[in-house]
């Protein structure tokens, strides 16, 4: 099995899927020609042309709208979003149209597409490049939204979000797109033009990123290494050996694993970038208040952004989630 | 500024022009015969409306040119995106008129909503604008895929405003996809005269920044309403881009059944424009050019009405649906397991009430209600 970057991963997933049907198109801005900002789609251009690798207009509204009206067509488009902060100008195609076009149509023309989302902070971005919006989507029914934090995910999860037939929201996170390589199986998990029950459950379940029995702290995304390095350092100096999961399915929850988990454990703990208020945190905590309650030692904690603009990248740290601050904020949970 | 297109006279000042090319006796009376049927339609949803059978309904009246022209002028494979203005145009593609009453209505059982893909017409779309890039993405589609498909979008002037107009248009614009952007300037948008839309004369002139053809059309003119999309259909099909396309009309009714025009415009007006609808021109044109008599119109105007009868009895044989309509088609892959235990909440509800009838709260010492004070 090759071994891969979460970038190169996702670029594999592209050129599979593309080779696989013709009805894939991918489509953003600078997508073609440079391959993407961070080049996720480097090499699809010269490989299958330009009518389906698409530098589009500087127009996020434009490049989703016209995806729906590709996709009622019988195409499977897969958008980039450049960074986070430019999905703004296409909230209103997404929530208004992408989300609703199952409901609008008693589920016969879904707007089948693919939106990918680079999101996060840590790499030292102007403003608007650190964003994480993936509340706002998550919030918005119709939509599911999902998020990998290992190149092996990125690539079955890209796959089943490409072969799904509701819309996906791909959120991938730029601070770990080159941070390490895995091991990423060659063979296609399931056929792209049936795959419905496979892809389902692949972009809806939870998956235990760290074995432990302590605590267990849910994250995704680019805070999931950070947890498993946070439960390290606390089997290390404490001797309490925490469990880590990760989401990857931020819409719908995986309501057994983080129930079954939290209850096993007694201890949880929430971890994310995006800012506390009504983010994904506060239902994941609900959901283990609400319903495995008498489990619990104590109340489930939350680690996350702040309730203000992502700041300016000098203060990035202050902002993020870091080692630290998840190791602060387990002790307490563990403490109470 | 584009001269106006026009063909039809209005039997005063307006001389009549030859018959376009293409459209015989039978083509004319088939416009006809769709003018009629809108024409019933609208009218008959307003009734339903007034009578409370059906919920807040965006009338057309006046405005069935631009719609019977332009679709005339289709391939029966080629893409339609309606707004709410145009709700009732897939009727004249084979969509049962229930199924649009019963959008009306709020609700029509499963046959509320119509399978896009199967009449080739987009779902009817609410907020301003925003179908436009969808109309561009079918016909983008159609053109990677080596098919000879279009796309057309209806829009008022006030849609100009929004931004996904430009968009639209741009994308359009940007990779020549074979698209007709067909705006129904009846020159209001709720209270909003269009001069507090647009700093320009036309929206026609809009075109230039999109480096398109944009077109002035008489829009209570179907004729007129129907070349004009006949050849920016046959520009597109031949590679050279979308169109613009302005039908000047006038909003003869109100907004929608909630709107009192008589607030914000003097009804004088209307009675400027009103001699220039669309189904007693046509009649009126085609009754000088020897092609409609008494007898076809009568019996024209008999189908149509039977046919929204018709659509009246399916929308009354409807049972409304229970509340697991709320969760049934948000996805096609199934229900999450948030629908099931929320779909359980609203029966667990209504379940109780059911079962025992409500009682008066009862007070306790600590809980007691505070007394009123004088």
């Amino acid at each position: 099995m090759p071994t891969l970057t979460m970038v190169e991963s996702l670029n594999r997933a592209l050129h599979e899927a593309m080779d696989t049907s013709n009805r894939v198109v991918v489509m953003g801005e600078d997508v073609a020609r440079t391959g993407g900002v961070f080049r996720v789609t480097a090499g699809l251009l010269k490989r299958f042309g330009d009518e389906r690798v698409i530098d589009t207009p500087l127009s996020e509204s434009g490049i989703v709208g016209t995806a729906v009206g590709m996709s009622l067509y019988g195409m499977l488009p897969v958008v980039e979003i450049q960074f986070d902060g430019f999905i703004y100008p296409a909230l209103e195609q997404i929530l208004v149209h992408v989300a609703r076009f199952g409901w609008r149509t008693n589920a016969e023309a879904t707007a089948n597409l693919v939106i990918r989302i680079p999101f996060g902070g840590g790499v030292r971005a102007p403003e608007l490049h650190s964003d994480s919006p993936e509340g706002l989507l998550a919030h918005s029914p119709g939509l599911k939204v999902v998020c990998p934090a290992t190149p092996s995910d990125a690539r079955a999860m890209l796959l089943a979000a490409i072969a799904h037939p509701d819309p996906v929201v791909f959120m991938e996170p730029k601070r770990i797109y080159r941070a390490g390589r895995q091991e990423v199986a060659e063979e296609m998990p399931f056929d792209l033009h049936t795959a419905n029950g496979a892809t389902t459950t692949m972009l809806s379940t939870a998956r235990v990123a760290r074995d432990g029995e302590a605590l267990v702290m849910f994250a995704y995304g680019s805070t999931v290494p950070l947890c498993i390095e946070a439960a390290d350092r606390l089997e290390a100096q404490r001797g309490v050996n925490p469990r880590v999961v990760d989401l990857r399915s931020l819409y719908p929850l995986d309501v057994e694993a983080i129930c079954t988990h939290g209850a096993d454990c007694g201890r949880a703990l929430v971890v994310h970038e995006a800012p506390r208020m009504a983010g994904i945190g506060a239902e994941v905590s609900s959901l283990i208040h609400e319903r495995v309650m008498l489990d619990l030692e104590a109340p489930v904690g939350r680690v996350t952004g702040f309730d203000v603009p992502f700041p300016q990248f000098a203060n990035e740290e202050d902002y993020l989630p870091s080692v630290d601050r998840i190791t602060a904020g387990a002790i307490k949970v563990l403490e109470f | 500024v584009t001269e106006l297109l026009r063909v039809l006279g209005d039997g005063r000042d307006l001389p009549d022009k030859p018959i376009p090319n293409g459209l015989g006796e039978k083509e004319l009376l088939e416009i006809f015969r769709w003018l009629v049927i809108l024409r019933t339609f609208d009218e008959r949803a307003l009734t339903l409306q007034r009578q409370g059978r059906v919920g807040t309904y965006p009338m057309f009246w006046g405005e069935e040119a631009t719609q019977a022209g332009p679709l005339y002028a289709c391939e029966e494979t080629d893409w339609i995106f309606p707004s709410y203005r145009q709700c009732a145009v897939g009727i004249l593609r084979g969509i049962p008129p229930a199924t649009i009453l019963g959008w009306v209505r709020g609700y029509g059982g499963p046959a509320g909503f119509y399978n896009p893909r199967e009449y080739r017409v987009g779902p009817i779309i609410v907020p301003i604008a925003t179908h436009l890039p969808h109309a561009t993405g079918a016909a983008w589609a159609a053109k990677i895929l080596g098919d000879r498909t279009s796309s057309l979008a209806w829009f008022g002037e006030g849609a100009t405003s929004e931004g996904d107009f430009h968009e639209g248009l741009n994308f359009a614009s940007v990779f020549k996809t074979s698209t007709v952007f067909f705006c129904t300037n009846n020159q209001w948008a709720i209270s909003t005269p269009v001069s507090r839309q647009m700093g320009t004369r036309t929206v026609a002139e809009k075109a230039a920044a999109y480096g398109i053809p944009g077109i002035r059309v008489d829009g209570f003119d179907p004729l007129a309403c129907y070349v004009a999309t006949r050849d920016a259909l046959e520009r597109g099909r031949n590679g050279d881009g979308p169109t613009l396309i302005e039908a000047v009309t006038y909003r003869i009714k109100a907004h929608g059944t909630a709107d009192d025009p008589s607030l914000y415009r003097d009804e004088a007006e209307v009675q400027k424009w009103i001699h220039l609808e669309p189904v007693g021109r046509l009649a009126e044109f085609l009754r000088r050019a020897a092609v409609l008599d008494d007898e076809r119109d009568q019996a024209i105007r008999a189908e149509a009405k039977e046919l929204i009868a018709e659509g009246v009895r399916g929308l009354e044989s409807i049972e409304q649906p229970g509340p697991e309509v709320l969760f049934d088609h948000v996805y096609a892959s199934g229900k999450p397991w948030t629908f099931d235990e929320q779909l359980a909440e609203i029966r667990s509800v209504a379940r109780q009430e059911s079962a025992e009838p409500p009682q008066p709260p009862q007070r306790t010492g600590e809980a007691e209600v505070p007394e009123e004070r004088g």
